[in-house]
């Protein structure tokens, strides 16, 4: 698995800081797609999304003058956008929205005592990437937790490390490592429970 | 898992580590071990492993739409760098 972290070495940050506007486009191509995939993923709405995208990158170009450096320009891209996603979601709060904060949710997601024992990863890539499966995937990560959402989003999907992701997230490390394996479990059952029937359709 | 029902739960709670491939050689033996003779610990750990890469595959799903990736640039007052990469 690719585990590199995302670094952006080649993008100079002396020529950011002195507002370099060549420098910061590069910035914003490099890392609006996935800027764009969180925001979406936190708000559930492309509009919202590209809102939050919008704001993520004007706050950077604003602020990037008293960027300290103290975590790499990415991650701190990633706060700005993870800050800007909340804030939107509690103004638009409704009665019926999911809740809005990183709360802990320890002793949720269900670690549930007995585990889905089934050998799904012998299913055809056709079947496992079929756009039903597709479709099933993204619903299964939307049913997380925002903050397992958000751990699992950035750490597995974007790739960046643990250290990185709790930046992101202004969380502990140790508490990155457990909402990771949680999420990470939980996905897998809600997975199993879907391809179950793929293998028992087969079967039959 | 009703042989050795400890050793498998610490198996589980070492699966972080397991899939990212950061255990201590030592207990990494111990773990490959357990995983060669116990059917029901490979199967999480494989497709847990799985699931991480299904998600990973489909990423390329949401690539930033033209027009707003367009709309960005317009919004920044940045010229729009090409694409031909
Ligand atoms: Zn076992």
């Amino acid at each position: 698995m690719d585990r590199q972290s995302t670094g952006t070495n080649d993008i100079s940050l002396d020529a950011l800081r002195s507002g370099s506007r060549e420098a910061f486009a590069q910035l914003v191509e490099r890392y609006s797609p996935s800027i764009y995939r969180l925001a979406l993923r936190i708000t559930g709405n492309s509009q919202d999304a590209e809102d939050v995208l919008q704001e993520t990158f004007l706050k950077a170009m604003n602020a990037l003058s008293d960027f300290q450096g103290r975590s790499s320009v990415s991650t701190w891209l990633y706060r700005i956008a993870v800050n800007e996603s909340l804030m939107l979601l509690r103004r638009q709060k409704r009665a019926n929205t999911i809740p809005v904060e990183l709360e802990n949710d320890e002793n949720q997601d269900g670690e549930s005592e007995t585990l889905e024992i089934e050998d799904w990863c012998c299913l055809p890539e056709k079947e496992l990437l079929s756009s039903e499966s597709r479709a099933f995937l993204d619903q299964a990560l939307n049913q997380l937790s925002p903050r397992l959402k958000m751990v699992f989003q950035l750490r597995d999907i974007e790739g960046l490390s643990i250290q990185e992701t709790a930046d992101a997230l202004e969380l502990t490390e140790a508490n990155v490592k457990t909402s990771l394996m949680r999420a990470r479990l939980k996905l897998r059952e809600l997975l199993t429970g879907y391809f179950h029937e793929k293998l028992s359709g087969r079967a039959a | 898992m009703t042989n050795h029902p400890l050793t498998c739960k610490e198996i589980l709670q070492q699966i972080n580590l397991l899939i990212d491939g950061e255990l201590e050689a030592e207990l990494c033996d111990q773990l490959e071990k357990h995983l060669r003779e116990c059917d029901n610990c490979r199967v999480v750990v494989n497709t847990t492993t799985k699931t991480i890469e299904l998600y990973q595959e489909i990423k390329g799903q949401d690539q930033l739409p033209e027009d707003v990736r367009k709309r960005l640039y317009l919004r920044l007052n940045l010229p729009e760098p090409r694409r031909d990469l």
